[in-house]
């Protein structure tokens, strides 16, 4: 039933977000491309592929998040290093014991140089995330694009997105112009816990920060826990990068850097 | 498309350059500019440090903590200096040390330990934490910052003080920065920063910086220096600190 149900509903998304965007393109610069279409009016799909795939706003903050994301995990790998062990509460050192003990070397040299290139690019990160926020409520991004519908809330819809995937499951050319259920909430289990959970941790490790908002540390048990909070959002940031262009790969990497850039979809790759 | 500049982004263009360059001139007044701003990531070290001196403005207090929570083994990092002068120091307990100040003050002076020690003291159970990731609670105690630098009247355009340890950093240099450090006038004049010449209730052990070290309340361990020697008040860091590193780091 709501398998069958799901096209349809999927057209009329595209159809309402291409009523909002595809005039915008008109009056823009698309008159010339645009004088060929059937005067009964282009289908769903194909006025949606007169819009943008990503919004400039998207495309932007998408690449200050990709070199915000690499600098930061880069450096805070080269920071791991110099202590890769674990523990709970205000303090922990060698001689300790530890709560993790990841079986990495312990170098210390470098950690005096990924520290300014750690904050750095975690500035990236902060303000990338700032305007991501700002201008994907004015452009609705954030509630058009991401929020899940109601309907896809349950565990049967995720469980079918899943299963196509496992089936490796072509996805339509309309399916390609929107997200699925489980990149929805992917995206904002990033956005919204790993992001602000990241900046939150790192925060609560500066004496600093913590002494004009003690609440950051003693909240989550302290300066070593916020470190190891830190590390377990940094690894799950990973694993979704990971996840991320392993699925870029699967789907088509340069036709969808180039979607991540230029905003459009290439036609020919798109009908396929 | 065609007409690359148009009014609307001349004004843009001319607004935004004079907005920022009145941001630098703002940033630069109230003291937001740390001095290796113009380094490779000097971009981002300046936008924290300006972000937290504006956070932190007005003395915010970093976390005490009860002597219950004092750690049982504190990390020696770096062990005292093998070397003969400080060796011959120790061994007749300091009596031969001073603690010179000198820069930007009124009246350059200096302190033997006994003198810093009939100061008013105060103590601080703090946490100590290494940029590496390991952390211990200790109390420290001494003099303020603050009240020596009253003693010597430093000048109101003093911006820094660069903190020397014993032995001569030019003859151990290295790629770990132990040996010297720097701080702004915010942290130097800051309740919890203390020439600290006591630990744990008892004097300062000399793997953990005797006779004299820095002990403060924001910082990260490193900018703590150990076995001080020579406090010099500036506000031109252009000939100590130059290139690697960073200088504030303090996030």
């Amino acid at each position: 039933m709501l398998i069958c149900e799901r096209p349809a509903r999927r057209r009329a998304f595209i159809k309402g977000m291409s009523a909002l965007e595809g005039t915008h393109q008109l009056s823009s610069a698309s008159l010339d491309s645009y004088a060929g279409a059937a005067p009964a009016g282009p289908t769903a799909a194909e006025s949606a592929r007169q819009s943008l795939r990503h919004l400039a706003v998207v495309r932007v903050t998408h690449w200050i998040f990709a070199l915000g994301v690499i600098g930061l995990i880069l450096s805070g790998s080269g920071i791991l290093i110099s202590h890769p062990r674990f523990y709970w509460g205000e303090t922990g050192a060698v001689g300790v014991p530890a709560l993790i003990d990841l079986p990495l070397p312990m170098i210390i040299g470098p950690s005096v140089w990924n520290r300014p290139i750690h904050f750095f690019f975690a500035w990236f990160l902060v303000l990338g995330a700032l305007t991501y926020v700002i201008g994907g409520l004015v452009t609705r991004h954030i509630g058009k694009d991401l929020l899940p519908a109601k309907s896809d809330l349950g565990w049967r819809p995720i469980a079918r997105v899943i299963w196509d995937h496992l089936r490796w499951k072509r996805t339509s050319a309309d399916e390609a112009w929107t997200y699925n259920v489980v990149q929805r909430l992917t995206y904002l289990f990033v956005l919204f816990v790993l992001f602000p959970g990241i900046v939150w941790t790192g925060l609560a490790m500066s004496f600093t920060v913590a002494s004009v908002f003690p609440f950051l540390a003693t909240l989550i048990g302290g300066h070593q826990s916020a470190r190891l909070f830190h590390f377990v959002f940094a690894s799950l940031l990973l694993i979704f990068l990971i996840v991320h262009l392993a699925m870029l790969v699967l789907v088509g990497f340069r036709s969808h850097v180039r979607a991540m850039i230029t905003g459009r979809i290439p036609q020919k790759r798109s009908t396929l | 498309m065609s007409k690359l500049l148009t009014r609307r982004t001349l004004v843009t263009a001319s607004v935004a350059t004079a907005g920022t360059a009145a941001l630098g001139v703002a940033a630069s007044r109230y003291n937001l500019i740390p001095p290796d701003y113009g380094t490779l990531f000097g971009a981002g070290e300046t936008l924290t440090y300006a972000s937290q001196r504006l956070l932190s403005s007005g003395h915010s207090m970093a976390r005490e903590f009860t002597r219950a929570d004092i750690s049982k083994s504190p990390v020696v990092n770096g062990p005292a200096p093998p070397d003969e002068a400080f060796r011959r120091l120790a061994a007749d307990g300091f009596k031969d040390w001073r603690l010179q100040i000198e820069g930007l003050i009124e009246r350059p002076m200096s302190f033997t330990l006994d003198e810093l020690k009939n100061m008013p003291a105060d103590s601080h159970i703090l946490l100590h934490a290494c940029e590496q990731g390991w952390s211990y609670i200790a109390e420290w105690t001494g003099v303020r910052l603050s009240h020596v630098l009253e003693l010597v009247k430093a000048r109101p355009e003093a911006r820094y003080a660069v903190f020397m340890p014993f032995p001569n950093p030019q003859q151990t240099t290295g790629i770990i920065r132990v040996q010297w450090e720097s701080i702004d006038m915010a942290d130097a004049h800051h309740p919890q920063t203390l020439l600290a010449y006591g630990m744990n209730g008892g004097v300062l052990p000399a793997d953990f910086g005797a006779p004299l070290r820095l002990r403060m309340g924001r910082e990260m361990g490193w900018k703590n220096t150990k076995y001080l020697s020579r406090i010099i008040i500036t506000n031109d860091m252009s000939q100590y600190r130059k290139g690697a590193g960073t200088w504030y780091g303090g996030i």
